[in-house]
């Protein structure tokens, strides 16, 4: 791999979005140094199999101490590609999400909903050769968070994805086909374009359900993607 | 119209949102749920080089440090050699050191803190070497994209004087943000770097 395509910024959302209103202070004021990529970005931490537990992409075990956890059983899956359209192989995936009340495992959410004793909310897994994952939880609920008196998230899952160079590191959220919150959300709205917001929204894959059993959700994600070496690559140089 | 040019998007990001210990720290929210968790302690004993401590605040635009904020920190080993393929100089690699760490923020005192070993020096682009540094990826509610930064220490005036990145950056005042002054706690070296993101000492973020 060589340098990697700029960050698009027709797509990625800016640093201070004050209708989002925690941003306003969270947000660089200075504009960011623009910098060509050597090794420290196009290198990245590599994970192995062995540091995955055989539960760790199943929600609906991981945590599950006197029975199954309450809600719609669901498999989410998909391919992390990168821009070219190339399978992003053996890259970790990590996802959290609430419970199908709406309400997270942590001490800082004080939503009414009740906590799920057999729900712990976190999950993990290795992308295969083709960048392929999958992974089984419970469908999250929304929950109501104080931006506006009356905002709601509409219900996500999120997601961490490493790639192979650190400055491939993203995270992001995947919503539900169908929900009437997303386009309503301040968060969602952090996205400037449209179609950009279509492309987190995992469609229904009844093909993929497990009959009398899951529903399906597909979510491909895609990473930045490198150049391909037609000229003579300056990244060492001499 | 001219042709198709079929890149795929990107997927945007979205703000890691209150509850990122759940996903990327679950031992730190407070509950047992894997085997191996990922943490903040780079070395095993037989790691090759200086241990050290870097460790500082994550600062919001009132003075306040960010409790819930989490920091990722990759870096080369000792020799100056990234632990990944894309790495092609001739230095050897350290089978006892990934590189990468994973640090939230203390929810009492907003610490993030690594220990590591002080990484040597990188050949960057066009045959300039880099001082030693580390890369930065900081997340939390509020922040919509992960923001980079490096820390590079400042026992390495020479070095960093020569730092082809270090020397993109026009103010001086705005460099030394990027530098992380030396201490000692209990005979450890420690460098502290807290990344402030507004106000006289903003850190340097990049567009990388
Ligand atoms: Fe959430």
């Amino acid at each position: 791999m060589s340098e990697l395509y700029q960050w698009d910024r027709a797509i990625q959302p800016p640093a201070f979005t004050p209708d989002y209103k925690t941003s306003v202070l969270r947000s660089p004021k200075a504009a960011l140094l623009s910098l060509q990529n050597s090794f420290s970005e196009i290198t990245g931490p590599v994970f192995n199999h062995n540091e995955i537990g055989a539960l760790d992409n199943d929600l609906i075990r991981n945590y599950a101490h006197t029975g199954e956890p309450i809600g719609e059983r669901i498999i989410v899956h998909g391919r992390v590609l990168d821009e070219n359209g190339r399978p992003v192989p053996r890259t970790l995936i990590e996802f959290w999400q609430a419970n199908a009340g709406g309400r997270y495992r942590h001490k800082k959410d004080t939503y009414l909903a009740p906590i799920d004793p057999n729900f712990g909310g976190c999950g993990r897994c290795l992308s295969d050769d083709n960048g392929y994952y999958f992974f089984r939880t419970i469908k999250p609920g929304p929950y109501p968070w104080r931006n506006y008196v009356n905002s709601w998230r509409p219900a996500h899952i999120h997601f961490s994805i490493f790639g192979s160079g650190f400055s491939q590191r993203l995270i992001t959220q995947m919503y539900f086909e169908g929900d009437p919150l997303i386009k309503l959300c301040p968060i969602v709205k952090t996205i400037p374009d449209p179609d950009a917001v279509e492309r987190l929204i995992a469609p229904l894959d009844l093909n993929a359900s497990v009959p009398l059993d899951t529903l399906a959700y597909k979510f491909d994600i895609v990473l930045r993607g490198s150049r391909s070496t037609l000229f003579e690559n300056r990244l060492e140089g001499n | 119209m001219p042709q198709d040019l079929s890149y795929l998007k990107q997927t945007a990001s979205q703000t890691a949102g209150p509850y990122v210990h759940i996903g990327l720290a679950p031992d730190r929210a407070g509950f047992d749920i894997f085997q191996n968790n990922f943490g903040h302690v780079l070395t095993k004993p037989e790691t090759k080089g200086e241990r050290i401590i870097i460790e500082g605040l994550v600062i919001d635009g009132t003075g306040t440090p960010m409790r819930d904020a989490l920091v990722e920190l990759w870096q080369a080993n000792a020799a100056g050699k990234y632990n990944h393929p894309n790495d092609t100089q001739n230095k050897p690699i350290d089978p006892t050191f990934r590189g990468w760490g994973r640090s939230p923020c203390d929810f009492e005192t907003g610490v993030y803190r690594f220990e590591t070993i002080k990484p040597g020096a990188v050949m960057g682009r066009n045959g300039r070497v880099m001082a030693p540094h580390v890369s930065l990826w900081i997340v939390a509610r509020g922040i919509n994209i992960g923001l980079q930064t490096r820390a590079y220490f400042a026992d390495e005036a020479q070095a960093n004087a020569q730092d082809p990145v270090l020397n993109l950056i026009e103010q001086d005042k705005r460099r030394q943000t990027l530098i992380a002054p030396r201490s000692e706690r209990d005979g450890v070296p420690l460098y502290r770097f807290d990344i402030v993101f507004q106000g006289d000492n903003e850190t340097v973020f990049f567009d990388v």
